[in-house]
């Protein structure tokens, strides 16, 4: 072998281990995460963590409990007033509407779902924190049902356009009529792809934070209704991680833990059942 | 998809009826320097009237003007008098109800440094100014023989959003130091010539605390409950006091007197025993409600502040009220309707 | 809203055309797609005017003006949008080498089962909460910045102005710079591998039938094929870097100035804007945050277009895929 072609099949080793390294690196991320987290929460998340309330500064113990009910509050609210929009106007992207049409929704879909969610909770703010006088869970909804619905309504559309020709063809030849393919047909068809992009959208959103900083603010007891600031988890992890104290750090450790848990096992069931294409939101 | 829709109609409401248990929501907002104590007084308070929960958020003084101004919040609390400009822009008239006062402590983390440190004036303008940039400057030498000071960088740490507790700093900075009035000045955010940023108090003395060669202002009762040192630092007597509530008690004597809406300074206070860097903190009390049940409930708290509540000062490292200044706050109480 | 539901219609009962589900159907979903348009022109109108108060007084100005104080009422975005553009650059000077390799292997290396699963990880990294990554650099990276990395960087390159300021609390520009990579790594590897499989086969095949090593084959016959691509990945990674908000707020050092060091402290717009937000003091100063959002939006729908602008070209180009 001349040295040329051995200083060619070094290069070519030495550069594809680097590749092989990239991969182990980045991959390696996750698991590092995962690993802090287990270690430094997974001695934390008790019944406590789970069923009493913060207690004030420099008291130990106490939990999360007031968090995690308001942060179901908000996810829950958000997911009704986001799901329903998302999924029709998936569904008008998808089997209605003429080329402009489409080309614009699409556009602003893909716009709305890429503006930084703290420019969103600025939106949410001016809309309805000041017109309300109220820092309020509904505020948190709201903010939180924006990053939503373009997720949906575009993850909708990508599984309906899936479906084949074939199946819409039979149906409309049997005298169906338009909306009865999609409602009876097509949705059904897309049912699995579709379920599974409305998870992942909501487990995305569940775990924001920004959008909740001025809208559901946060509280350090129950909140007593939607028009009240609502604590919520990821805030609470965020106000307890840059506390000074010792015991509110063990309580983010251990709320990140849970609420990363939730999260990828959000993700990982979603992804078992569509084992194709990206969940990457685009 | 119908299955969860119909499921989450029906969670919504159960989940409303379990947090919406009887209770009357105040929602308050403000400062962090008072939020330990005021944190114990509504946990407190609420157990004695479970009827009425105060929900507290420490996001600063700026934080708690600003949202009053909003009306996002009931009351408001803050360590800094409101300036008259803003209180203008209040819907409704406001009062400022003294509290509590406390001291606001150097705190700092030196490898090494066990003990008090001693700052004059000079080093603690110096270090906020950039122009002492060494823990072992001359200026803090000359007060500390026989410490070993390091011949590092000082990590400066200061607050990043708008603070009573960085107001009352700066206006103490102001009346020690000509440069440092000229170059930043009296209020709640200055143009800090150095140093990193924390959020609230407890952010300032988290940075401090995992931060080596660090130094950083905050509340008293921060400090201490995180087992950070703090500075003795030299009055305007001439003389090192160690801060104590019994300082900040002497630098309230030692003041001229209070003006009639109670917005006034202590700092930098006369008297040998008074700790320089002392400050009132205050509840901004709208005068009106719409809600007279929300007025009674106040009022109620207000009450029991001034007289029960100050019993829990001293073990959280605040100082009490003045008695006979609690007499001139409780004549305010009959102004809230 | 009802029509005949015969299953197997019979010549006399197809249905006559009247006001039917299916204009029902389109109305409805119209009406939703209608709502996202409202919802973001909406969006636009309230940061405009909400902004109004600073774009009047600085007009243009406010984009390059150094100073941000509210006490003066002097609002500037320069330190804000020179911190978002430093660490958005520092996050993809690391992450794009180390995403386009692993891209690399992954496409051309791996078996296509290996590489699945991998990239499925990989991707779990994009679900992971930015308040999560916040939490764990705190604890982690800093210190390890701090006592470790900043040193040993500054030890080699120290006589660099880049490198050559103060280490301080370990908290700064580098700091979420790297923080900020491994958060865009899911993108990056992504998009990239995608436009790396893309690619034909004949491509790969007539370079080594050439007698060229896979990694010649890979740089010069595969890489320049996909490069738009790779780009986008580039512009979407950018995209989220420049509005990423929790993690970077708890790392950066919340300095309202430029610094020329790494090591030293800034300020992005998102962080400043999560910091000052809740207590602006005076309706200027919260303008002047609002218009920073503003900011931010324009300069994030700029990189998102572009983004979207070369995935889809290369998704097009690459559709011999089969």
């Amino acid at each position: 072998m001349t040295s040329r072609n051995s200083r060619r099949n070094t290069v070519n080793n030495v550069m594809l281990t680097l590749c092989g390294i990239c991969v182990f690196v980045t991959v390696s991320t996750l698991f590092v995460i995962l690993a802090y987290l287990i270690y430094n929460g997974g001695k934390s998340v008790n019944l406590d963590f789970f069923t009493k309330l913060p207690q004030p500064p420099g008291q130990l113990g106490g939990g999360m409990a007031n968090a995690i009910v308001g942060s179901a509050e908000i996810v829950l609210l958000a997911t009704m007033i986001g799901l329903p929009i998302g999924f029709f106007a998936g569904i008008y992207l998808a089997e209605f509407g003429n080329k402009t049409m489409q080309f614009l929704i699409r556009y602003t879909a893909d716009l709305l779902n890429g503006i930084p969610s703290i420019v969103i909770g600025i939106f949410a703010w001016t809309v309805i924190v000041v017109r309300t006088h109220h820092f309020s869970a509904l505020a948190g909804g709201v903010a939180l049902s924006l990053m939503l619905i373009p997720i949906t309504a575009r993850s909708t559309e990508q599984f309906l356009l899936e479906v084949p020709r074939s199946l819409r063809e039979g149906a409309l030849a049997l005298g169906a009529n338009k909306w009865r393919t999609i409602a009876t047909v097509i949705v059904p068809a897309a049912g699995k792809g579709i379920m599974t992009g409305m998870i992942l959208g909501v487990a995305r959103i569940s775990g924001e934070t920004a959008p909740l900083l001025f809208t559901s603010l946060n509280n350090q007891f129950w909140s007593t209704g939607l028009s009240e600031p609502t604590a919520s988890l990821p805030v609470m992890i965020y106000n307890d991680a840059i506390a000074p104290y010792d015991d509110l750090h063990r309580q983010a450790w251990a709320a990140g833990l849970v609420l990363l848990g939730l999260v990828l096992l959000a993700n990982i069931a979603a992804r078992m059942v569509i084992s194709r294409g990206t969940s990457l939101p685009r | 998809m119908k299955k969860s829709v119909v499921m989450g109609l029906t969670v919504l409401p159960a989940l409303f009826a379990v947090s919406a248990m009887g209770a009357q929501t105040i929602n308050a907002a403000g400062a962090t320097f008072p939020a330990p104590i005021y944190q114990k007084w509504f946990a407190e308070y609420k157990t004695a009237h479970p009827d009425v929960q105060i929900n507290y958020q420490p996001i600063g003084s700026s934080g708690g003007i600003r949202q009053l101004i909003e009306g996002t919040i009931d009351f408001g609390a803050s360590d800094m008098p409101v300036a008259d400009d803003q209180l203008k822009q209040m819907k409704v008239r406001t009062l400022h109800f003294p509290t509590v006062m406390g001291a606001i402590v150097l705190t700092y983390n030196v490898p090494g440094v066990t003990g008090a440190l001693k700052l004059t004036p000079e080093a603690i303008s110096g270090i906020y100014l950039g122009t002492i940039a060494k823990w072992d400057d001359a200026a803090i030498k000359g007060a500390n023989p026989g410490v070993k000071l390091p011949s590092k960088e000082i990590e400066v740490v200061h607050r990043s959003d708008g603070s009573g507790t960085t107001f009352v700093f700066a206006d103490y900075l102001s009346k020690i130091s000509a440069d440092w009035k000229s170059k930043a000045g009296t209020n709640a955010s200055p143009s800090w010539p150095v140093g990193l940023g924390g959020k609230g108090n407890d952010g300032v003395a988290g940075l401090v605390k995992q931060t080596p060669n660090s130094i950083g202002y905050v509340e008293l009762f921060y400090a201490l409950q995180n087992k950070m040192a703090f500075a003795d630092i030299k009055n305007a007597a001439g003389k090192f006091v160690t801060p104590s509530l019994e300082g900040v008690t002497a630098a309230a004597a030692g003041s001229k007197d209070l003006p009639e809406d109670f917005r006034g300074s202590i700092n930098n206070a006369p008297g040998a025993a008074s700790y320089p860097i002392s400050t009132f903190t205050y509840l901004l009390i709208p005068t009106e409600y719409k809600d007279a049940t929300k007025a009674a409930a106040i009022k109620g708290f207000l009450t029991w502040m001034l007289t029960t509540g100050q019993k829990d000062a001293q073990g959280l490292s605040y100082a009490p009220l003045p008695k006979n200044l609690v007499a001139k706050v409780q004549k305010q109480l009959a102004q809230i309707k | 809203m009802a029509t005949p539901s015969a299953a197997v219609p019979q010549a006399s009962s197809i249905p006559k055309r009247r006001f039917g589900g299916d204009e029902v159907a389109y109305g409805i979903t119209l009406l939703f797609s209608l709502s996202i348009l409202a919802i973001t022109v909406l969006l636009v109108y309230e940061l405009w005017q909400h902004s109004a108060l600073t774009r009047d007084k600085f007009g243009l100005g406010f984009i390059g003006s150094k100073l941000w104080n509210p006490v003066t009422s002097q609002f500037g975005a320069l330190p804000f949008i020179y911190g978002t553009v430093i660490t958005s650059i520092l996050a993809l000077l690391i992450s794009v080498p180390l995403g386009v390799g692993a891209a690399i292997y992954l496409s051309e290396l791996a078996t296509s089962k290996v590489s699945n699963t991998l990239t499925f990880l990989v991707e779990l990294l994009a679900a992971v909460p930015s308040v999560i990554f916040g939490l764990l650099a705190i604890f982690t990276v800093i210190p390890l910045m701090r006592d470790y990395i900043e040193p040993a960087i500054q030890s080699i390159a120290g006589f660099l102005p880049l490198f050559s300021g103060r280490i301080g609390a370990g908290a700064g520009y580098l700091t979420a710079g790297a923080i900020l990579a491994i958060m865009t790594f899911p993108y990056i590897i992504s998009v990239s591998r995608e436009a790396l499989m893309a690619v034909p086969r004949e491509q790969r095949e007539a370079a080594l039938a050439l007698g060229a090593t896979k990694w010649e084959s890979t740089w010069d016959a595969v890489l320049p094929f996909a490069r738009l691509g790779i780009m986008g990945s580039v512009f979407l990674a950018l995209a989220r870097a420049l509005g990423e908000t929790m993690a970077v707020t708890m790392v950066i050092g919340n300095d309202r100035v430029i610094h020329t060091s790494l090591f030293a402290p800034g300020y992005t717009i998102a962080a400043v804007i999560a910091n000052e937000f809740a207590e602006a003091e005076g309706n200027m100063h919260l303008s002047a945050l609002i218009e920073l959002g503003l900011v931010l939006f324009a300069l994030t729908m700029v990189i998102n277009g572009l983004a979207q602008l070369l995935i889809i070209v290369t998704t097009k180009k690459g559709s011999a895929k089969g």
